[in-house]
Order: C-alpha cells, then structure tokens, then sequence
C-alpha cells in the first residue's frame, strides 16, 4: 500500500470522527430564560438549549423563518406538547418544567432537537 | 339593578342585528357603565346593555354602520376583554392555515420538479457527446452505471438525430452544463443548501444534509474535471462530470417532494370536511321577522328556523315541527334520524324533506362540531408509542449516514486501488454520493404519523372519534372486551315484552293495561314508566287513579274507575292472598328468558301478567358475534341478578357474564382481567362506567351526545351501536398493520437500500447503484409510506 492509501484511510477516519463529533458532541450555547425566550426555527432552533427553572412556567416563542415542511411541528415529548407553527410567524409554547432535569423539543419527524434544562 | 339599557341612537333603517359579546374583567357597576358609555357611543349601535352578572354585554346594531369586530375593539378600548364567540376559530384557522401551506409548497414543488426535469434530459442528452469525447481520450470507466446503459442504448439513434451534437466543442458543451447545473441547484434546488446551511449551523442534520452534500460533492468534482480536465488524464481517469447527475437527483427528489406533499394533504381530508361543516349563517327569528345571521352572531335562546334540505346551524334543541336529520357525517349512522319537539339537533347534520324551528343551545367552541374538530386535531397531533424506536434512529440517522458514505469511499479507494484497478477516485466517489443520496430518513418520519392521521379521520367518518395515537394502538392490542349491559348490549330503556291474562278473565288485555297503567302513572318506578310508554303507544286513554299507595319492594296498589288494582311482585300478592297458580309457568318461563314479570290484580281477582325487561339492542348480537370472530373474549358485567343477566347474556350471544356488580365491582372485575394479562377494553356509557373505562386499556364510551370532549375514555362512540366497538377495534388493528408496514418499509428500504448503494453486492454480482436510481428509491419511498396510509382511508370496516 502506498501513500495515497494511508492517507484515505487517515482522511477517512478523520472525516468521520469529525462529523461525529460535530453533530453529536459540540456543546451548542445554552440560553438562559426567565419568563420567555425567542426561539428562531431555521433548519433548527437557535438558541437549542435554554436553561429553565424548574416549576416556573416558560413562554417559548417559537419564530418560524422558513417553509420547509421539517419544522412546521415542533413537538415536547414529555409535556405532551405537539404544535404547528406556521411559516414566517411566531407561535408561542407554554412550558412549566415540573422539576430539575432535561427536556427534550424536537420537530414533526425528530430530525431537529433542542432541550430544555431545568435547574 | 345589574343590567343599564341605553338607547342613545335614533333607530336607522334597515336590518338590524343583535349580538351577545362576552366581557371580561368587568367587577364593579362602574365599570359596567363605562363598557357600557364606551359601545353606546359608537356609531351604528341602537342598543346596548352591559349585563355584570352574565359578564357579557348584549348589543342591537345596524350591520351597515358597524361590525362586530369594532364591537369588540370598542369594548377592548375601554381596557376590558372581549372576544366573539365563534366557532373554534384555532382548529378551523390552522386547519386552513396548514392547507394554504400545503397548496404553496405542492404548486411550487410541481413547478421546479418539471422544469428541473425537463433540463435534467435535455442535460443527459448533451452529456452522450461530451461522454463519448472524453472515452476517446481516455479509456477509463464510466463511473456511472446508469449513465452507461443509457449510452450504449441511446447513443446510436442520437447520433443519427443529432449529429451535430457530436461536433460541438467539448469544452463548450461542459463549460455549458456547468452554468445550467449551477442554475438548477440555486433555483430549484435552493432550499436544500439552504436549509443543510441553516441545519449545519446548528449541529443538526436532516434529508437536506444528505441531498446538499451529495449533489454538492459531485458538482465540486465535476467543475474540477471541467476546469482541469488534464489533472484527470495525467492520473489515468476520464475527466467524467455528473452535471446531469446532479440534474436528475434534484428533479427527482422535487418531483417525489412534491408527491409527497399532495399524499400529505389528502391525510387530513376527514378533519377539513369537518371542519368545512360548518354553516356560515343561520335563519334567525327576530321580531316576527326571520333573518340571516352569521353563525358566530347567533345568540344563546334565539329561535332558528331550518328549512327542508339545509344543514342545520348551531346545536339546540327543537321547539316546532318534525323531520328527519341526516347525522352520518358526525355519527356514520347513514339512516337519517326522526326529529320532533324536544330532541336534540347538532349544528352541520344536514336537514331531511320536513321544516322546524329550535332553540339554539350550545354555540361557539361548546358546540358538538367543535368539540369534535378540537378532539380531532389533538388526536392527529398524537404520537404513536410505537414511534419511538423511529424517532431514536432518526435522531441519529444523518450522521450516521454520512459517516458511511465516508467509510464506503474509503474501502473502494483501497479497494480498487489494491486489485490495481482504474480510477479509484472515480469509482469510490460514485458510491459514495449513491450512498448519501439513497439514504432516507424522511419515510421513517411519516411511517406512523400519517397513518395516525389517516385513522383518527377514517375513525371519523364511521362515527367512531379515536382520541390519539397511543389510544389506536392499545385498541389494536386488545384482546379482551367488558361490555357493561344497560344501555350497551341492550336499549337503557325497560320496555313491556308480554302481557297474559288469565283464562276466562271477565276483563280484556287492553282494559287490564289502561287499568294498571293508570294506576302506574302515578308511580315514579322505571318499570312503571315502561307501561305507562306502551299503554299510550297502544293508544289507550288514561284514568286518572282516585288513590294511589306505592308499597317499598313490592309494587303499587290504587283505585281506578273504581276498581281496586294491584300490581307487583309474587311477595304483594302473597299479601293480598292473591293466588297466582293460573300463570305460574309463564311467569317462570318469562322469568328465565330475562323479563321482569308483574301480577296485576284487580278488585283481589287475579287478572294477568305484564312482562317488562331491557330489551337487547338489534344490533347487539351481530356485533358480538363480531367480536368473537376477531378473537376477543366478550364478558358482560351488570348489577343484575344473575338469572335475568343470563338470559340476556345468551340472548346476545355472550359466554362469560360477572353478574351482581355494583359500580366500584367493575373498576374490581376490569383489574382482575387485566392481571390476568389481557389487554382490556372497557364499553360502557361515559359518564356511569367512567372509573371502569379509566381503568381499562382502552375505554369506549357509547357518547351520549352531550360532552364528546370530557368523557373519561380513549374511544367515544358517536351513536349507541355496539358495531362501532367493532370498527373501532378492527380500524385500529388495520391502522397497527398500518403503521408496522411503513415503519418495516422506511427501514428495510435503507437497511437494504444503502449497502446496496455502497456497492456490497458489487463483488459477486457486479451490481452497482447509479446515483440517479439511489434518487429516484429516495424521492419514491416516502410517496410510497404516504401512499400506504392513505389506504387506510378505503379500508373495508363495516
């Protein structure tokens, strides 16, 4: 094996450790949210962590910048929240964690994430 | 003092109308005059009064000069809070919203699909010249297999056709792809680079990831090979380029895209009908006068006239006239339904051949049609359980892709660059890009919510209102049906059965029936009511009794017409040294078929007996039979004794009846089955059995008609058939089936589909995936999850 092999496999390798980390690892910059937090959905929600307080209820502000069907839905497992969030408009969520922990939102098909932190 | 009337303004000509508008906020009698002063003064108003009790002001205006919005916005002004009621304006406005969202995306998709596909030939045809120039030059593989069956097959009748093709410049013709390529990636193909930009910036990935990196990793190399096409030769690979690849991918996955969105409207259809039941006016009596009002304007009380053929408004009950109603769109009943004074009428039935007039009850977000559509929506909105594994792979699925993307262009690489094969570049990255093109996370996504949504809707339409994804799959499982007996296997409502009367009685049927019914109006007993029905059905003209005794546990004893009648059980006439010897077989025979006998006694000679019982519903035992043919155990609980229980049981077909419950012994009976390991479903009337139903894994509730929304169950039955239990265990076993075949699609599909891609079948069987098929599997298998649920709606449930 020469040179050229080594070093598609090194790349490779690289690659795909990148990607790995990039998506699964990163910290993404948390938010933190007294009463309410504007959330902009645009191939995902920025800020995607926000930092709550337990038992205190929280408006989320979700503002919608784009048509793609993938955000229309944005969806709180644990809260039994599902809701349809029209395009270039904001829909605001009601969210009362009951206690410490994270919960958390994602789109219709679970493609896009972000959580909420309760402390 | 709670209500002030003003009438400031002169009356103006015309038609006037009268509006209810809640107020909000309102504590004193201050502020009562001010809300009052405030729509007093604007013009247009001819009457207002602010009621502080009702919290609601009440309004006569001439519609020319103002609306009920500036109502409102006047009252708002004077920092109160008001509102029309209406319909619910959130399931009908985001219903609408969602429709006009989805029509926007389907013309748009339709339209970049067809152009893209048209450039997507027309960029395949000039690529057979530029192709074949560079196999001139060069002897290395065509990378792309489709590409090459395309060449071999097409190529002599194009050269035949368009010779001239073959004499442009090769350098024109790619430098040309390349301007029409980038033209199609940043027009039709915009928002998938900008949508995998936005995702990537948040550490996300989605189906636009997968498309932006392939189509862009094979445009970059082919602007290298068209820029440098020496760097490719001097290295032995054929300077290829994959501008119609990149064509065809985009104009596929549009065009699967924009069937996709259609598929995807066509799953709410059920809730948009509904929605769309929803008169918009109402024919009004108003001073003598009938008018036409908007629905939301009509006020609680007001009288509506309804006319033969038209729907009906809003909910109320019927105080003139007859007709018969058809409900099916809200019950699935499709027989229409005889209405007269007193029976209820739910806004959006469609009236029959006769006219009536009825007071409007229930109105706004209350109404039985709203309360449907909310319940409706929420249920579409459900998840499934058995999405979750869907959702964790989804979570990870992109990245996971990409990474095998990677490691697939590695192993060719080496792979072919071991055996000492060409162009291991070439190869590897036509793999590579299969691989991340192929992959489809999408139909996973839709696997179970549209499945969901195509049920709840179809449940719907056969008047069966199924309250969410987890409540249709526990339906699916069960195995064991509760049916509680009165009111659900049979009619609530005693009935007179027989009426005997013994030989050589000095008195006919009907004088003994007009006797002991007389007596019996007095009485306040059920199965006094039963007799009294029948006696007036049979048409018979009721005494009034001159006394009337109703002895506890016994019976009733009273004079009529001046006989002395007495009816009740063997125990009264044992009192009253009645004997009964005559009839005793009969009585014991009624008595074994589940009937109530009565002896009927009069002036102490023994005159008959009249046999009451709860009739089975017609329906019953063909819904039972039903059941079993589904394989569900069916028990009968009630708190009757066991003889009569018995006897209605076989009557219905049933095998295991718990007779002797009290209402806490269902709660008992539905917990020792389920320990038992079966999977439950409770039927019964909503509001009687609610604790029964909420124990059970599924609770049916046989709907009552009034609150569809607060019955404590997962299942409401919109009218008292026992068959739509059925249907609602069989839609939710086919919506099961449903949602196990999408959900075994989407991931055999990439299970199968993405190794196929990375070319693991290539060493054995020479099969390799072109990137544009991998685009055409992509775009076709979420129209193809799409389209399954959507069979739901034709399914054979009756």
């Amino acid at each position: 094996m020469h040179a050229t092999v080594w070093f598609v496999i090194i790349g490779g390798l690289a690659v795909i450790a990148w990607v790995n980390w990039y998506f699964f690892l990163a910290q993404r910059a948390a938010v933190t949210a007294s009463t309410e937090v504007t959330i902009t959905v645009k191939g995902g929600y920025d800020p995607a962590v926000i930092r709550v307080k337990a038992g205190q209820p929280v408006r989320l502000v979700f503002d919608r910048q784009e048509t793609s069907s993938c955000s229309e839905e944005v969806v709180f497992p644990d809260f039994g929240v599902k809701k349809f969030l029209p395009a270039f408009q904001k829909t605001t969520v009601e969210i009362t964690a009951p206690k410490p922990g994270k919960y958390g939102f994602m789109c219709g098909m679970s493609m896009l994430h972000g959580s909420l932190i309760a402390e | 003092m709670t209500t002030i009337g003003t009438t400031d303004h002169p009356k103006t000509s015309g038609a006037t109308e009268r509006i209810r508008i809640p107020v909000s906020g309102m504590t004193c009698a201050a502020c009562q005059s001010h809300v009052q002063k405030a729509l007093a003064n604007q013009p247009g108003v001819i009457d207002a009064s602010v009621n502080l009790m009702m919290q609601n002001a009440s309004i006569t205006f001439d519609p020319s000069a103002v609306t009920p919005g500036k109502l409102v916005d006047a009252i708002r002004s004077t920092g109160y809070g008001a509102k029309l009621a209406s319909p619910d304006q959130t399931a009908f406005a985001e219903q609408e919203a969602r429709d006009r969202a989805q029509t926007e995306e389907f013309e748009d998709l339709r339209l970049k699909a067809i152009v893209s596909g048209v450039i997507a030939v027309l960029a395949m045809v000039f690529s057979m010249p530029l192709m074949a120039s560079n196999a001139r030059q060069m002897t290395g593989p065509v990378s792309d297999p489709f590409m090459l069956w395309v060449m071999t097959s097409l190529t002599p009748a194009l050269q035949k056709l368009a010779p001239w093709a073959y004499k442009i410049d090769p350098h024109v013709l790619s430098y040309t792809l390349l301007v029409v390529t980038a033209g199609v990636m940043g027009w039709a193909g915009r928002h998938f680079y900008v949508r995998a930009w936005a995702s990537f910036r948040h550490h996300s990935a989605d189906m636009n990831t997968l498309i932006a990196v392939g189509t862009g990793a094979a445009f970059l190399y082919s602007i290298i090979a068209t820029a440098v096409p020496g760097f490719f030769i001097s290295h032995g690979v054929a300077p290829d380029v994959y501008y119609e690849a990149v064509v065809f991918i985009i104009a596929l996955i549009l065009t699967g895209n924009a069937f996709e969105a259609r598929a995807k409207g066509r799953t709410s259809i059920a809730l948009r009908s509904l929605a769309n039941m929803q008169p918009k006016s109402a024919r009004v009596a108003r001073d003598g006068l009938e008018t036409d009002v908007p629905v939301e304007l009509v006020a609680h009380g007001e009288t509506i006239v309804v006319r033969p053929g038209e729907r009906v408004p809003v909910d109320g009950e019927i105080i003139s006239g007859n007709s018969a109603v058809d409900e099916s769109m809200l019950t699935g009943e499709s027989i229409p339904v005889k209405k007269a004074t007193g029976d209820r009428v739910i806004g959006g039935t469609i009236n029959g051949t006769g006219s009536f007039r009825y007071t409007a009850t229930t109105l706004g977000s209350d109404s039985m049609l709203a309360q449907i559509v909310r319940l409706m929506r929420d249920a579409q909105g459900s998840r499934a359980p058995i999405q979750r594994l869907a959702d964790q792979v989804s979570g990870i699925f992109v990245p996971v892709v990409i990474s095998l993307a990677v490691v697939t262009f590695v192993a060719w690489f080496v792979a072919v660059d071991l055996s000492g094969g060409d162009a291991p570049v070439v190869r590897a990255f036509a793999a590579a890009v299969a691989v991340l093109i192929i992959a489809c996370p999408c139909a996973m996504g839709l696997a179970v919510p549209t499945a969901v949504m195509v049920a709840t809707g179809k449940g719907a339409e056969l008047g069966v209102l199924i309250k969410g994804g987890e409540a249709l799959q526990r339906a699916g499982d069960v195995t064991t049906i509760v049916l509680d007996k009165t009111g659900t296997v049979t009619e609530g409502k005693p009935a007179v059965t027989d009426l005997v009367i013994t030989d050589g009685a000095s008195r006919s049927k009907e004088d003994v029936l007009r006797l002991v019914a007389s007596l019996e109006a007095s009485s306040e007993h059920p199965l006094a009511d039963a007799i009294v029905r029948h006696a007036k059905e049979t048409g018979l003209t009721l005494s009034t009794a001159t006394s009337f005794e109703s002895i506890t546990g016994r019976g009733a004893v009273g004079v009529v017409d001046a006989a002395t009648v007495a009816v009740g059980n063997l125990a009264l006439m044992n009192d009253r040294t009645v004997n009964v010897s005559s009839l005793e077989s009969n009585a014991e025979a009624l008595a074994s078929s589940g009937r109530t006998p009565m002896y009927v006694a009069i002036d102490g000679v023994f005159a008959g007996i009249i046999a009451v019982a709860d009739p089975i519903k017609g329906t019953s035992r063909d819904a039972i039979a039903r059941m079993r043919a589904l394989g569900l155990d069916v028990v009968m609980l009630t708190g009757d004794n066991e003889r009569t229980a018995r006897a209605i049981a076989k009557e219905a077909g049933i095998d295991h009846v718990v007779a002797g419950v009290l209402p806490a012994g269902k709660v008992a009976e539905v917990t020792r089955l389920q320990t038992e390991g079966r999977v439950v479903a409770m039927v019964g009337d909503g509001v009687n059995d609610a604790p029964a139903l909420a124990q059970s894994d599924v609770g049916i509730a046989i709907g009552t008609g009034a609150d569809v929304a607060a019955e404590a169950a997962d299942v409401v039955l919109m009218r008292g058939d026992l068959r739509s239990a059925v249907h609602a265990i069989e839609l939710s076993r086919r919506t099961m089936r449903t949602m196990k075949q999408n959900l075994f699609w989407a991931f055999a599909y990439n299970v199968v589909g993405i190794p196929i891609a990375a070319g693991v079948l290539y060493p054995a069987l020479g099969i390799l995936l072109s990137p544009i098929l991998a685009s055409a599997a992509m775009a076709f298998s979420s129209v193809s999850v799409v389209s399954n649920s959507l069979r739901l709606r034709k399914a054979r449930i009756a």
